[in-house]
């Protein structure tokens, strides 16, 4: 049978916040264990919460950048649970009044524009992290993270395969960053998703069953988990078997996911109004306020690169996915490359040693204006092609002035004529049989015989002067 | 007379007038405490050396002119007060151990006003209960006849100033624990408005409805204590920030004009002939001052208490999860695994009152019955609250006894949680309202046990109930225990 695959993601963002969500502690990444908390993000018995408006600043942010409605009269409430991370045996969260309701992210599927509801936003603590020690069979807990603002944006059942939901997430991510509502380092975790899936016969209207699934902690893990379970999920209806609801855990390492726990074992968090804090209220002119604040966001931005720039839909979609990769290429335009050129080498070699290096867009080593003077020093044709490819490895490795590294690699192109023209005379004459084949009408000839003086003048000698010579000679012979 | 015996604004008094020393002042409430802490039972931690090291470098800022405005008085907090490096136990086996690494915003209020701490005092275990017998510690005794509970949860702090082992202390009341002890123990407890005193630091039985206060020997004192622990903390978001006038200064003794309402809800069954007489009394007492007294009506009062144990368990439930053994405090010695390690830590680390609260505010909270208990006591607390909002239109102030009964024997109510429930059927309202509320003695019964008034306001208006009480008390004749 054909199957449709329904799809809902909750996805959760460290907010970038300088301080956490209820203490004056500095929202950092990392630090030695148990040194970024003090009495309050650890539950210290009589200590209480004081929520830092930044939070509820960036939650409305988000909110509002994925056309949400902002909740003029919010709460925030607890959720009971035992863990040895969460220091109060709850968390506080939001539950029936959440900050930001009913909007949505447009995403482009292959050219086509699609809408994806976003059911709510609510904002929320993290905990802590367990540590499990490979010696002692002990755990040890670190509550660096406790207390760190996070926003859940939970999706509605409107994603229809694993693809869409990664360009809504690839999507989402990137509004995020544009807003510098998270700064979406995903190797630090700071932005997380689960997944609900379930699959339904082609032209049914009703849902099938769904699954949770936790643990996906890449956008690559989460497609791959997809992927596995709604072919799970098939298999079992094919079978003429029934799809429990169940929670299940994705094992990213062995790349299946097994069950956690059943609809019968759901927790029950029994949530209430934390009583240690006050109603949010949010007046107009606070959402208004920040309204202002909302920066260019991907869309519009990748619209003027295809209108100012003419560079194509999928150029632009790429470079804009990005807020630090679109503000690099805006630089680097600015300092006078031409927009394609800057494009090409961001989404082409600078893209690929990025992921090769496993770096983020923003982690780039040189600045824009060296990535522009390197284009130059290429349409000067003071370098190649290929050897710019050797400056900019150079570049990665010890950013400097691209002209000092042309000329510490030694790698400036000959484009004198003279020498050139010795070498042409040279190849010439040691391959008459490819003489003979140009004039023949074998275009293939020509190609080999720059290949043979590029190979003479160990890459330097300048393609267009050798071409030029080269057919100038062919001509005479 | 001994020091020890005067009241904390005496004592702050004296001091100032460099008459006697804080050192003096201290050195006689530890010895009172040495003379008959055997027979009251009142300390959890008495803090000896360090109280005196306290006192002398107090008497030092005093010579070089650096005083706070209560400084050299020696006082108690009740042990769910968080003391920096100093034990705060909850009166729990669960906290048996525990030192909190930073201070409770009162008792920082404090520390900077110059006062000295005597000690931590004894409480219901996590502040529940209405006699300190839940206590893991001990059981304090009733200065007026050691057979006799304290009341609770604030025993400790009402046994200790009634019996001089202190010159003020500072409690907490959730339903009524520091009135009611206060009742007992014959001495003066305020709870003031919920928001006008920090919470910070006050290990929470209730949140919505935990308020510190204090129990002293007289109105005076209560408001001077009053004066250095109200006001906005930057640390409790649920801490009101409004500018609270000088309590004390409010102290005139005119009362001309008072209208007082009188809820007949509070006089009925289960009220003992003695203390309704008493309170009646007092009233007209006060009527010859120049208020004026009518019988009213509070009709959904009588749904208080209910509502109340509904709120407050469900609440504990969830403030008292962290208490897990896996950060501080008691851990069971024995367990399988993680939760096992909750199960036998919390089964024998709280006492079974905690533990019937528990259980009780969690089913409370569980889905299915939410709406059916927490929703709908969270509705009767609304209702009842716009009871109160109504009554004070027409009434400044509203008077009822502060406990049914004047104090019970030990053990005669620990078989009978209900009973025990009922202790605080005149205060528990006052809670589920937010409301300021005074009780100080206003007679005592044909054994000699204090009676207690309770003297209700409107929300921030501590200065007019500090007031009235102050009127009233001109008109008592009170009577120190014999110990
Ligand atoms: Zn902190």
């Amino acid at each position: 049978m054909k199957y449709e695959t329904v799809i809902g993601l909750e996805v959760h963002a460290e907010l970038a916040t300088k301080t956490k969500i209820f203490c004056g502690c500095k929202n950092e990444f990392g630090g030695e264990p148990n040194t970024r908390c003090c009495p309050v993000c650890t539950g210290m018995p009589g200590t209480l919460p004081v929520l830092n408006k930044a939070v509820v600043d960036y939650a409305i942010k988000a909110g509002l950048a994925t056309n949400c409605t902002i909740t003029k009269y919010g709460k925030q409430d607890r959720k009971n649970y035992f863990y040895p991370d969460l220091p109060k045996a709850y968390q506080i969260s939001q539950f029936d009044l959440p900050l930001c309701q009913n909007g949505y992210v447009e995403i482009d599927v292959n050219g086509e524009k699609r809408r994806i509801g976003i059911t709510r936003i609510h904002i929320e603590e993290d905990a802590g992290k367990l540590i499990h020690d490979d010696y002692g069979n002990e755990s040890m807990a670190d509550y660096n993270r406790c207390g760190v603002p996070l926003i859940e944006i939970v999706s509605e059942p409107d994603l229809r395969s694993p693809e869409e939901a990664r360009i809504y997430l690839e999507t989402l991510k990137s509004i995020l960053e544009y807003t510098e509502v998270s700064d979406c380092k995903m190797q630090e975790g700071s932005l997380r998703c689960d997944v609900n899936l379930s699959i339904r016969p082609v032209g049914q209207e009703e849902f099938g069953t769904r699954c949770e699934m936790k643990n996906v902690n890449s956008f690559r893990a989460a497609v791959r988990a997809m992927e596995y379970e709604q072919k799970r999920q098939a298999e079992i209806l094919d079978e003429g078997g029934v799809v429990e609801q169940e929670t299940r855990r994705w094992d990213d390492v062995r790349g299946v996911s097994t069950p956690m726990r059943s609809k019968e074992d759901a927790q029950d968090y029994r949530y209430f109004p934390e009583p240690d804090l006050v109603p949010i209220v949010v007046s107009d002119e606070w959402v208004e306020e920040i309204r202002k604040t909302i920066p260019e966001l991907p869309e519009e931005r990748k619209a003027r690169y295809v209108n100012e720039y003419s560079l194509p839909e999928y150029d632009a979609f790429i470079l804009t996915s990005s807020k630090k990769m679109a503000d690099f290429f805006d630089a680097a335009v600015k300092e006078g490359a031409k927009p394609k050129p800057v494009s090409n080498w961001l989404m082409g070699d600078i893209s690929k040693i990025l992921n090769d290096k496993e770096l983020e867009p923003g982690d780039i080593p040189f600045t824009p204006a060296q990535l522009a003077k390197m284009i130059a020093l290429i349409e000067k044709g003071t370098i190649s092609n290929s050897a710019a490819k050797k400056v900019l490895d150079a570049m990665f490795a010890q950013p400097d002035d691209p002209e000092k590294l042309v000329e510490k690699l030694g790698l400036a192109q000959v484009s004198d004529e003279g020498a050139i023209l010795e070498m042409v005379n040279g190849v010439l004459a040691q391959n008459p049989q490819s003489i003979a084949d140009y004039k023949a009408g074998k275009d293939k000839a020509l190609g080999f015989l720059v290949g043979q003086v590029m190979r003479i003048s160990k890459g330097k000698a300048n393609p267009q002067i050798i071409n030029k010579l080269l057919k100038d000679a062919l001509d005479k012979a | 007379m001994d020091i020890y015996q005067l009241t904390a604004h005496e004592i702050r008094d004296m001091i100032k007038e460099k008459k006697i020393s804080s050192k003096e002042a201290t050195q006689s409430a530890l010895a009172r405490i040495h003379a008959v802490e055997d027979k009251v039972e009142s300390y959890v931690t008495v803090l000896e050396e360090e109280a005196l090291a306290q006192a002398e470098a107090i008497d030092a800022n005093i010579a070089s002119g650096e005083a706070g405005a209560l400084a050299g008085v020696p006082m108690a907090l009740k042990d769910n007060m968080c003391t920096k490096g100093i034990l705060t136990t909850c009166s729990s086996k669960m906290l048996y151990n525990f030192k909190p690494p930073y201070n409770a915003t009162v008792t920082e209020k404090l520390l900077e006003a110059g006062t000295v701490l005597l000690g931590k005092v004894n409480m219901d275990e996590f502040a529940m209960g209405s006699s300190t017998e839940t206590s893991h510690f001990k059981k304090t005794k009733n200065p007026y006849d050691i057979t006799k509970v304290p009341g609770g949860s604030s025993g400790g702090s009402a046994a200790c100033v009634a019996a001089d082992e202190a010159y003020f202390s500072l409690g907490s009341d959730t339903g009524g624990s520091i009135r009611q002890p206060a009742s007992l123990c014959g001495c003066v407890g305020m709870k003031p408005t919920y928001g006008s005193v920090s919470r910070y630091g006050l290990i929470a039985f209730a949140s919505s409805l935990d308020q510190i206060g204090p129990l002293a020997k007289d109105v005076t004192d209560c408001a001077m204590v009053l004066n250095q622990i109200a006001g906005h903390d930057p640390k409790d978001s649920t801490s009101v920030n409004i500018q609270h006038p000088d309590f004390e200064k409010a102290l005139t003794g005119d009362i001309k004009g008072l209208k007082i309402g009188v809820p007949k809800e509070y006089f009925g069954a289960g009220i003992s002939g003695d203390v309704s007489a008493a309170v009646h009394a007092a009233l007209d007492n006060m009527k010859a001052e120049g208020a004026q007294y009518t019988d009213m009506s509070l009709p959904l009062n009588e749904y208080a208490l209910p509502a109340y144990y509904m709120i407050s368990s469900a609440e504990a439930s969830s403030n008292l999860a962290r208490f897990d053994g896996v950060k501080y405090g008691f851990r069971a010695e024995k367990f399988d695994d993680l939760i096992d390690l909750y199960c036998q830590t919390r089964s024998e680390g709280f006492g079974a009152e905690v533990k019937r609260r528990i259980m009780i505010g969690t089913y409370a909270l569980s889905s299915g019955y939410y709406d059916a208990y927490y929703k709908k006591a969270q509705q009767v607390r609304t209702m009842i609250m716009n009871d109160f909002t109504k009554a004070f239109e027409t009434y400044d102030v509203l008077v009822t006894p502060a406990s049914p009964t004047t104090a019970f024997g030990i053990g005669e109510k620990t078989s009978d949680p209900l009973q025990m429930y009922m202790a605080d059927i005149c205060t528990v309202s006052v809670n589920i309202g937010g409301l300021p509320a005074i009780v100080i003695p206003c007679g005592y019964d044909a054994s000699g046990l204090p009676i207690g008034i309770q003297i209700i306001g409107k929300p921030f208006d501590e200065a007019t109930v500090l007031n009235a009480a102050f009127a009233l008390e001109k008109t008592i004749t009170k009577v120190k225990p014999n110990l």
